[in-house]
């Protein structure tokens, strides 16, 4: 560490005011406060000192989404052999590491152009780089379908990072969720390659592991995908990758077919009980959030009608299945983009619950609703915050002329 | 002597300091319907720059005439009357276009370029400087339809002017058209890229 640090101090002039590289400062001051932390700290004024700045915040969410990345990989290993139909010889580990093979491109394209992007963005504006990208990087590989090609994962993380997040002013600014983009921006420009039969299963090798490429004799629509194609009037049994019945308790642990991350109620109660934990998430919207869920659902259940398939999913299914749960805990909870008035979150929280699954039941065009549901709060969520802070200004007004009165 | 140096400016200001959609923000809603084909986009500005300028002479001509407290209706109806040709021109000799272009020929009598044009220009100027300012506006408008109508057509069809420019192996390599060139919030963005160029060229435009 000792020698680290003098290296980064002696190679300092390089990159400051009239040295060699001083284009490069703002690479240089990431890279350094990347390592240690900055020995410059305020002397003067009031400041309250917290350690949990940003950076420990953004690994905090990193950790949380861990239980989420591993079980992906080991989902993406298991959906992969059940499609080749030799799921029952393979063991787990051989199906996480084609899981971790099939991912890791994945995840380093998205850190490649994410960062590539704020770097040189930060470069231009004289900036420090921000570490906002570091959560959105890991988030974009776990709600991509696994078969998307990666030219179009690239095309789809420099679209989010510039339109939705450098033009607004960089991290902390966005006005949408920026992982959200890049998955909308895929979902309506490649809409062949994002769902269907072939999107959530990886068909091919996974840089020359795995058991070949698969043939397309198999059904690898999503249980929610499966739902919205339900004809009759009862809801036929759900089946997974190799044609076996499976129910809420699977979706429950996660070995069905979607995005990676999004498959395990299991992981994704973990990655929530840490967040809420350490406070870095917000209780008030994941809690509504869920509410809002169940309360639509049971609204939908109980007016279910053939014509909308999915209302004749039970409620705690419609939580279970597909992006819900992992909208409702890393998605709905950005603070950037989110509702900050604690009653304004209450609001936001509840509507993306009601919005997911009204887009999911009575939408036929769109299965799942939870992505479209988060976009549209957060453009709402300003005017939901101004409209509570404007309220608690009109009551304190009335109580103040109140009190003068008397 | 037809081009003195104030018609010149009159003529050519709007094709980039003046444009209407880049710096007015006029006629955006067009701009977004008409522009998923280079085709139907180029039809569209050719009749937007023929309806501006001879509603420009006709009101030019007439401005003193007109009492102002029903100018606009004046303007409507000479505005309509010219859309009415032109819509019935293209059905004559241009049918599948007028059938792609559908209402939004109508919809030109609603197009804020012209009715901006009418009356921040015409009802005050002789009809020659009238006739260069519509000529000169309708063409920046149309300068920056086929722009956008030609990044979304490449993007989104693989197409110019209906011919294949995008080779069928690229296709045949996992290369794919994208889907959201062909919807509109795509053509505002495309839209927006532009004003991000033009206004990076142009310093006194930006705004603080």
């Amino acid at each position: 560490m000792k020698a680290l640090k003098n290296f980064m101090d002696k190679i300092s002039p390089t990159f400051h005011e009239g040295g060699k590289l001083a284009k490069l400062q703002s690479v240089y001051d990431g890279m350094e406060t990347f390592l240690f932390t900055p020995n410059t700290t305020s002397r003067s004024g009031v400041h309250i000192h917290d350690a949990n700045d940003m950076k420990r915040t953004m690994s905090t969410v990193i950790v949380a989404l861990i239980p989420c990345l591993l079980f992906g990989m080991y989902n993406v290993g298991l959906q992969h052999y059940l499609a080749l139909g030799t799921a029952e010889h393979t063991g787990w580990f051989t199906m996480w590491l084609f899981g971790l093979l099939a991912m890791l491109p994945v995840i380093i394209v998205s850190y490649v152009v994410g960062l590539g992007i704020e770097f040189i963005s930060a470069q231009i504006h004289h900036k420090e780089i921000q570490e906002g990208y570091l959560v959105t990087g890991l988030l974009i590989p776990l709600i991509v379908p696994i078969n998307t090609p990666l030219w179009m994962t690239a095309i789809a993380v420099a679209f989010a990072v510039i339109f939705a997040k450098e033009v607004f002013g960089g991290t902390g600014m966005n006005i949408f969720n920026v992982a959200l983009v890049a998955r909308a921006f895929l979902f309506f420009s490649y809409p062949s390659k994002m769902s269907g039969d072939l999107a959530f299963v990886k068909t091919s090798s996974a840089l020359g592991f795995g058991g070949g490429t698969v043939s397309d004799a198999f059904s690898g629509a999503t249980p929610l995908g499966q739902v919205a194609a339900n004809v009759g009037d009862t809801l036929q049994p759900l089946h997974d990758v190799a044609g076996n019945a499976i129910g809420t308790m699977d979706a429950f642990l996660g070995t069905i077919a979607g995005s990676p991350g999004e498959t395990s109620m299991v992981c994704i109660l973990i990655g929530a009980f840490i967040l809420l934990l350490t406070g870095v998430a917000s209780w008030r919207v994941m809690g509504s959030v869920f509410a809002g869920g169940l309360v639509m659902g049971f609204i939908a259940h109980a007016c279910a009608t053939p014509t909308y398939p999915a209302s004749m999913l039970d409620p705690l299914a419609q939580l279970c299945y597909g992006g819900f749960a992992f909208a409702a805990v890393f998605m709905a909870t950005d603070p950037v983009t989110g509702a900050r008035t604690h009653t304004g979150q209450y609001i936001y929280g509840f509507l993306i619950g009601v919005i997911a699954i009204l887009i999911r039941v009575y939408n036929g065009g769109y299965p799942e609703g939870a992505m479209l549901a988060v976009l549209l709060m957060n453009a709402f969520a300003p005017l939901i915050d101004h409209c509570v802070v404007s309220a608690n200004i009109n009551r304190r007004l009335k109580r103040a002329s109140r009190t003068a009165k008397e | 002597m037809l081009l003195s140096k104030k018609n010149k400016e009159v003529l050519f200001n709007p094709f980039s300091k003046d444009n209407p959609v880049l710096v007015q923000i006029l006629g955006i809603c067009s701009t977004l319907a008409v522009t998923v084909n280079l085709e139907p986009a180029i039809v569209m500005g050719i009749s937007v720059t023929a309806v501006l300028a001879f509603s420009n002479v006709i009101i030019s001509l007439i401005r003193n005439t007109i009492p102002t407290t029903i100018r606009i209706i004046v303007q409507l109806v000479v505005v309509a009357a010219l859309v009415i040709i032109v819509q019935q021109f293209l059905v004559a000799y241009d049918y599948d276009v007028s059938k792609q272009l559908s209402v939004f020929i109508g919809l030109i009598i609603t197009n804020c370029i012209l009715m901006g044009r009418l009356e921040a220009f015409a009802m005050s100027n002789k009809p020659w400087p009238a006739f260069l300012d519509g000529i000169g506006n309708g063409l920046g408008y149309a300068i920056i339809l086929v722009i956008v109508a030609f990044f979304r057509e490449l993007l989104g069809s693989g197409t110019i002017l209906g011919y294949q420019v995008i080779p069928q192996w690229c296709y045949d390599h996992g290369y794919m058209n994208n889907g959201l060139m062909i919807l509109p919030p795509m053509a505002l963005i495309v839209v927006a890229c532009l004003i991000w160029v033009h206004r990076a060229h142009n310093k006194d435009l930006q705004e603080e």
